[in-house]
């Protein structure tokens, strides 16, 4: 892949802006969220170049954004932000992606590392019995056609409703873990065929369960609201999606879409960037059928949460309650939301898609938990698995700069293949032992995959993301023991 | 001379969708297909001296990246109908079919009989079998074939094409 040839002109030490004139199609500006550091490996591929292309989009606002953990996609960007008028913009299910709805649950417990250090191998054993994972996973939870159906409108709903976790994980789930505007009718049969084994699967690739460790505390009154309270205490973070029936919807739909372009006088510089205005069947359509798929992840998370929750019960003879063994939050960084920002001073309903972005709602906002409005949204931002996690939380500035988005991870460095090439699986889980982490995988050969050699350092990222003032940072977290699909 | 080498290439090429695990053993002028290099996702390109070769081969690139196709055997087959856009597209749809195949009803293949493929419909026979897990390692989950910068070109001696998978 040649390297990107343009140029990124400095805003300040962590904004980076691609002029409107790179490009002649461009509607806006592309703008970056990086240190200068970070500018060099960024321009090594063609990342830049799809910011550009995603501000040819028909009705996108004030800027197409990419995070600092962004990474070369296929149309958008991995790391990707772009907001587009609903009144004359477009919906791209490419600006979603397959996995939509990937995003990561965070839950709290008392305990702290020594307790669980004890036990490690014990808790990561029971846990990868009792949370089906790897590719191709079969559910525990069979659900029917009917059954199916429900799911895809009430979400994590459907899972509190049978016996999977509490209302509480509702109140701290983004959207109350439901999507209201689903419709099953617009979801296909083969989606549902699917789906409909996969419900309540961690799947494989970079997903992942950690029993992570409090390891540095930045701000102590935020993470007291969260329910942190001291470096030792121990986090279960968990990071999956919509599974084979989201891939299947964004398929579906990309397809839709790909013949609506010309029929709507769409110029694209990308295929991939398929769209069709926000306000017409084909968009329409696709927001219904996304939001079954979004639903579905929530239902998903929430019946691992329980399962997480049963095998700590198990292994340390007492009740999840007991254990303190409270939902944190839940967020999506894989979606596309109808919201309301101030564009030029003025409030506008834009579409707002994060591509490997999370939503960062700043304190006060109406969308955010009664027991967070003080603090704004809770973020979680996964490392690698040999590094770190952080904790962060929204700003008003996300609000006013970032459409309410900061990053969502680590970003990758090193494509799978030349992980593969470069690591054998085997050494990298000898590695991580050696540092205290230990893994527990069914697909041995693909930790070489997802090693923090093949992953930027979330720490830079992070930082990018506190000094531009889109996050807060609050608590960093280091893996204890890994699950991984 | 140019000829006789154009041949021995679409024999070769041949040879990769009947033979790869021999045709791999070979040092050839040219693969059925390669894989590439994408950060977040995997690539591949194909190769075929004519169109019905290249989505064969791509097929076979696919599956290839599921697992190892040497190791799939000929027990069952489904046949295959799509009508697309056009011709790229086309190539995406038959790449997904096979993909939902896989995820939905765990069948693995290793032949793909391209019956038919004129403009933007094509029919076909795929070859394979039941995932057994015992058997079959599975290397990476394919979520999706992409559009993206798909274009299938015209080569000196047949066709090529890019596909970005998402895995």
């Amino acid at each position: 892949m040649p390297k990107w040839q343009g140029q990124f002109v400095k805003i300040d030490d962590y904004h980076w802006k691609i002029p409107q004139t790179y490009k002649e199609g461009m509607r806006v500006p592309g703008l970056i969220y990086a240190s200068e550091e970070m500018l060099e490996s960024i321009g090594e591929e063609q990342t830049p170049e799809q910011v550009a292309n995603v501000a040819f989009l028909p009705g996108i606002v004030n800027f197409s954004m990419a995070m600092p953990d962004m990474h070369w996609g296929y149309g958008f960007p991995i790391g990707g932000v772009a907001a587009m008028s609903v009144k004359d913009g477009v919906i791209s299910p490419g600006g979603v992606g397959y996995d939509i709805n990937c995003g990561v649950r965070l839950l709290r417990t008392n305990l702290n590392e020594a307790e669980v250090r004890l036990k490690i191998n014990q808790l990561l054993g029971e846990l990868f019995a009792n949370v089906p994972s790897g590719l191709g996973s079969q559910g525990k939870i069979r659900v029917s056609q009917k059954e199916m159906r429900e799911l895809m409108i009430d979400g994590a709903h459907w899972a509190v409703k049978h016996g999977f976790g509490s209302k509480e994980d509702l109140d701290a789930t983004e959207e109350g873990g439901r999507m209201k505007n689903a419709d099953p009718g617009r979801v296909s049969d083969k989606a549902v065929k699917r789906g409909m084994p996969q419900a309540g699967t961690l799947g494989s690739g970079n997903h992942f369960l950690e029993v992570q460790i409090v390891k540095e505390i930045f701000e102590p009154q935020i993470a007291k609201a969260m329910g942190i309270e001291a470096v030792g205490q121990i986090l279960v973070l968990i990071h999956t999606g919509s599974r084979g029936f989201g891939h299947q919807v964004c398929t579906d739909h990309l397809r839709v879409m790909e013949e609506a372009v010309s029929r709507y006088g769409i110029k694209l510089p990308d295929r991939q960037l398929a769209c069709a205005p926000i306000d017409s069947k084909e968009g329409r359509d696709y927001l219904a059928a996304m939001a079954c798929a979004a639903n579905y992840a929530w239902c998903n998370r929430q019946c691992i949460v329980h399962w997480v929750r049963e095998s700590f019960s198990k292994v340390f003879a007492k009740t999840p309650e007991d254990l303190g063994m409270r939902q944190i939050y839940d967020v999506a960084h894989n979606i596309a939301k109808i919201e309301e920002h101030k564009v030029e001073g003025q409030k506008l309903k834009v579409c707002v898609h994060r591509k490997g972005a999370t939503r960062a709602f700043p304190p006060g906002h109406e969308d955010i938990p009664q027991r967070y409005k003080e603090i704004g949204q809770p973020v979680f931002i996964p490392g690698d698995m040999g590094r770190c996690s952080f904790i962060a939380v929204g700003t008003q500035k996300a609000m006013e700069e970032s459409f309410g988005s900061t990053c969502h991870g680590a970003g990758r460095i090193l494509s799978r293949h030349a992980a593969r090439r470069s690591l054998r699986g085997k050494d990298v889980a000898q590695d991580l032992e050696r540092r205290g982490i230990t893994i527990k995988t069914g697909n041995t050969p693909s930790l070489a995959e997802e090693a923090s050699q093949a992953y930027k350092d979330v720490t830079e990222v992070i930082e990018v993301c506190h000094q531009a003032g889109i996050s807060k940072k609050v608590v960093r977290a280091t893996p204890l023991g890994v699950i991984k699909g | 001379m140019s000829q006789a080498l154009g041949i021995v290439r679409i024999a070769m090429a041949y040879a990769a969708i009947k033979l790869p695990s021999l045709y791999n053993r070979l040092s050839v002028v040219k693969r059925a297909f390669e894989v590439t290099d994408h950060t977040a996702d995997v690539g591949i390109i194909a190769y075929g001296a004519n169109i019905r070769q290249l989505f064969s081969n791509a097929a076979l690139a696919l599956s290839s990246l599921i697992t190892e196709p040497e190791n799939i055997k000929e027990k069952i087959n489904r046949h295959v109908e799509i009508i697309s856009e056009d011709r790229d597209s086309l190539l995406v749809e038959w790449l997904n079919e096979l993909i939902y195949l896989f995820d939905a009803e765990h069948i693995l293949f290793k032949r793909f009989n391209i019956e038919n493929l004129r403009g933007n419909q094509l029919r076909a026979i795929c070859y394979g079998e039941n995932l057994d897990p015992l058997r079959h390692k599975i290397n990476m989950g394919v979520k999706a074939a992409t559009y993206h910068m798909l274009k299938i070109n015209r080569a000196s001696d047949g066709y090529e094409v890019q596909i970005i998978f998402d895995v």
